[in-house]
């Protein structure tokens, strides 16, 4: 096996498979990255609208603990067949890394208003109480006193939860979504070895994840107490 | 004219009716002390009063206007006007003690934040912590953290200021520098209802006393009339029970 990898190597490596990987690597940040960065704050509004309590926005409030409860419950790739075939419906030509983007933002946004709920729940209840009695608003409550104490709570499942997220674009193959994982399909279909072409892959995936730990790690550690913050 | 007006005030937990029909007025100036057995509803008077638990029935008026606990715009109002202390401090955790007494007079009242801090440090010289404007909450005592909750209830400038078991949580010796600033603002004449177990402190600052139990008012008076010769079996029976130990 070894003489056939060292042999097939400089070939798998060559300028256009580089190219054509770092491109399907880009695709994968994108999705990961925009599932991250919009389901964050999709994610942190949600969690923001089952906290009202005027009943005018009630409606909303059912709409939000739907969503959250639906999409955190269905697969992925169920997500995804459906948002494609939505689109196919509504007949918008919408290019396959979209139609993708749009099913992870979907998703993510449901897994971090869970997670970021559980935040704000985590906040002791008198904190809330005396703010309200001293005329916060709900975000106001939030931005100066709730938020700055959650952090702590919310980061360490929100990264857990962006790591995991980013194997899972993976599944945006399925529609065609040239990201690592259908790169991987089509140069191992192209004749090289299946070790090496996903030996790299799984290189590539480690590569766009590891930082992303560091970073929570670091986040984690400077948010560690709550203190030396300044609201 | 009183300056807080309470009728037939009304609040329930679930089923449980902890307010049954309060009424009750505190005057400009005056202290008045609520005092009655653990239950009786003493302290959710105060959290109905600031709109955090919503009361089910009655009218409450302040300086004559009537308060609708189903209008934000109503309970906003009132809430500029009271403060309250809770017995668990409810200090904010992110902030020192200075952000504590500043944020809310900066960042809701909009107020300018020199003029504020200027208020703030005098308040807090006041309750006497000077010293630890830059502390946070978790550095310092029970005693010291209700002072500075005091501070940051009177940097909200209200007209009426609620205490709800402000000792209750404090260790025996820390009871008495509390107590003590409770003092000073009654003598300078601001408007307080005051809910304590401290029964010789109630007796002392209050102009009148008011005994609830089972979420009502049993009886109200002067502290003399309260303490000394309760007209009602059930007030008699609690002031006895009290004073003995």
């Amino acid at each position: 096996m070894w003489e056939r990898l060292i042999e097939e190597a400089p070939r798998f490596f060559g300028y256009y498979n580089l190219v054509f990987l770092g491109k399907a690597a880009l695709a994968t940040v994108a999705l990961s990255a925009l599932g991250c960065i919009i389901g964050i704050v999709l994610g942190s509004l949600v969690a923001l609208l089952r906290l009202t309590t005027r009943l005018p926005l009630a409606p909303l409030r059912w709409i939000a603990a739907l969503y959250t409860e639906i999409f955190r419950r269905v697969p992925f790739l169920v997500t995804l067949m459906l948002v494609f075939f939505a689109f196919q419906l509504s007949k918008v030509d919408l290019p396959m890394f979209w139609v993708a983007a749009v099913s992870v933002t979907l998703i993510a946004s449901a897994f971090l208003a869970e997670i970021v709920r559980a935040g704000f729940e985590s906040v002791h209840r008198n904190q809330w109480d005396a703010a309200a009695a001293m005329n916060f608003g709900l975000l106001d409550t939030v931005r100066y006193v709730v938020l700055p104490q959650a952090w702590r709570i919310i980061l360490p499942p929100a990264f857990g939860f962006f790591v995991l997220f980013i194997k899972d674009t993976a599944l945006a193959s399925q529609i065609g979504v040239i990201e690592l994982t259908f790169a991987g399909k089509v140069l191992n279909n192209k004749g090289f070895s299946a070790v090496l072409v996903f030996g790299t892959i799984l290189v590539a995936y480690f590569l766009v994840s590891w930082p992303l730990s560091r970073l929570g790690k670091h986040l984690e550690q400077r948010l560690a107490s709550p203190r030396h913050q300044r609201p | 004219m009183p300056r807080l007006v309470i009728n037939g005030l009304e609040a329930r937990y679930g089923s449980l009716k902890v307010l049954d029909g309060i009424d009750l007025d505190v005057a400009s100036g005056d202290v008045v002390g609520l005092i009655g057995p653990s239950g009786s509803g003493k302290s959710t008077i105060l959290r109905t009063l600031v709109g955090l638990t919503p009361p089910a029935a009655g009218s409450v008026e302040i300086d004559g206007e009537h308060i609708d606990y189903a209008k934000p715009g109503d309970v906003r109002r009132l809430r500029d006007r009271l403060a309250i202390v809770f017995q668990q401090y409810n200090l904010f955790q992110n902030m020192t003690v200075l952000q504590n007494v500043m944020i809310a007079p900066t960042k809701i009242k909009k107020r300018a934040a020199a003029e504020v801090r200027e208020e703030a440090v005098r308040l807090l010289a006041k309750v006497g912590l000077a010293d630890k404007l830059d502390r946070y909450p978790d550095e310092l005592s029970g005693g010291q953290q209700q002072r500075v909750a005091i501070a940051r209830a009177l940097a909200l400038r209200p007209e009426i200021l609620l205490l709800d078991e402000v000792t209750a949580a404090l260790d025996p010796e820390l009871v008495s520098e509390v107590l003590d600033t409770i003092r000073v603002l009654a003598r300078e004449g601001m408007t307080m209802l005051i809910v304590s177990h401290e029964m010789g402190f109630i007796r002392e600052v209050s102009k009148e006393v008011v005994f609830m139990d089972a979420g009502r008012v049993v009886e109200r008076g002067t502290p003399a009339k309260i303490f000394d010769a309760p007209e009602e079996a059930r007030t008699r029976d609690f002031v006895s029970k009290i004073l003995r130990h």
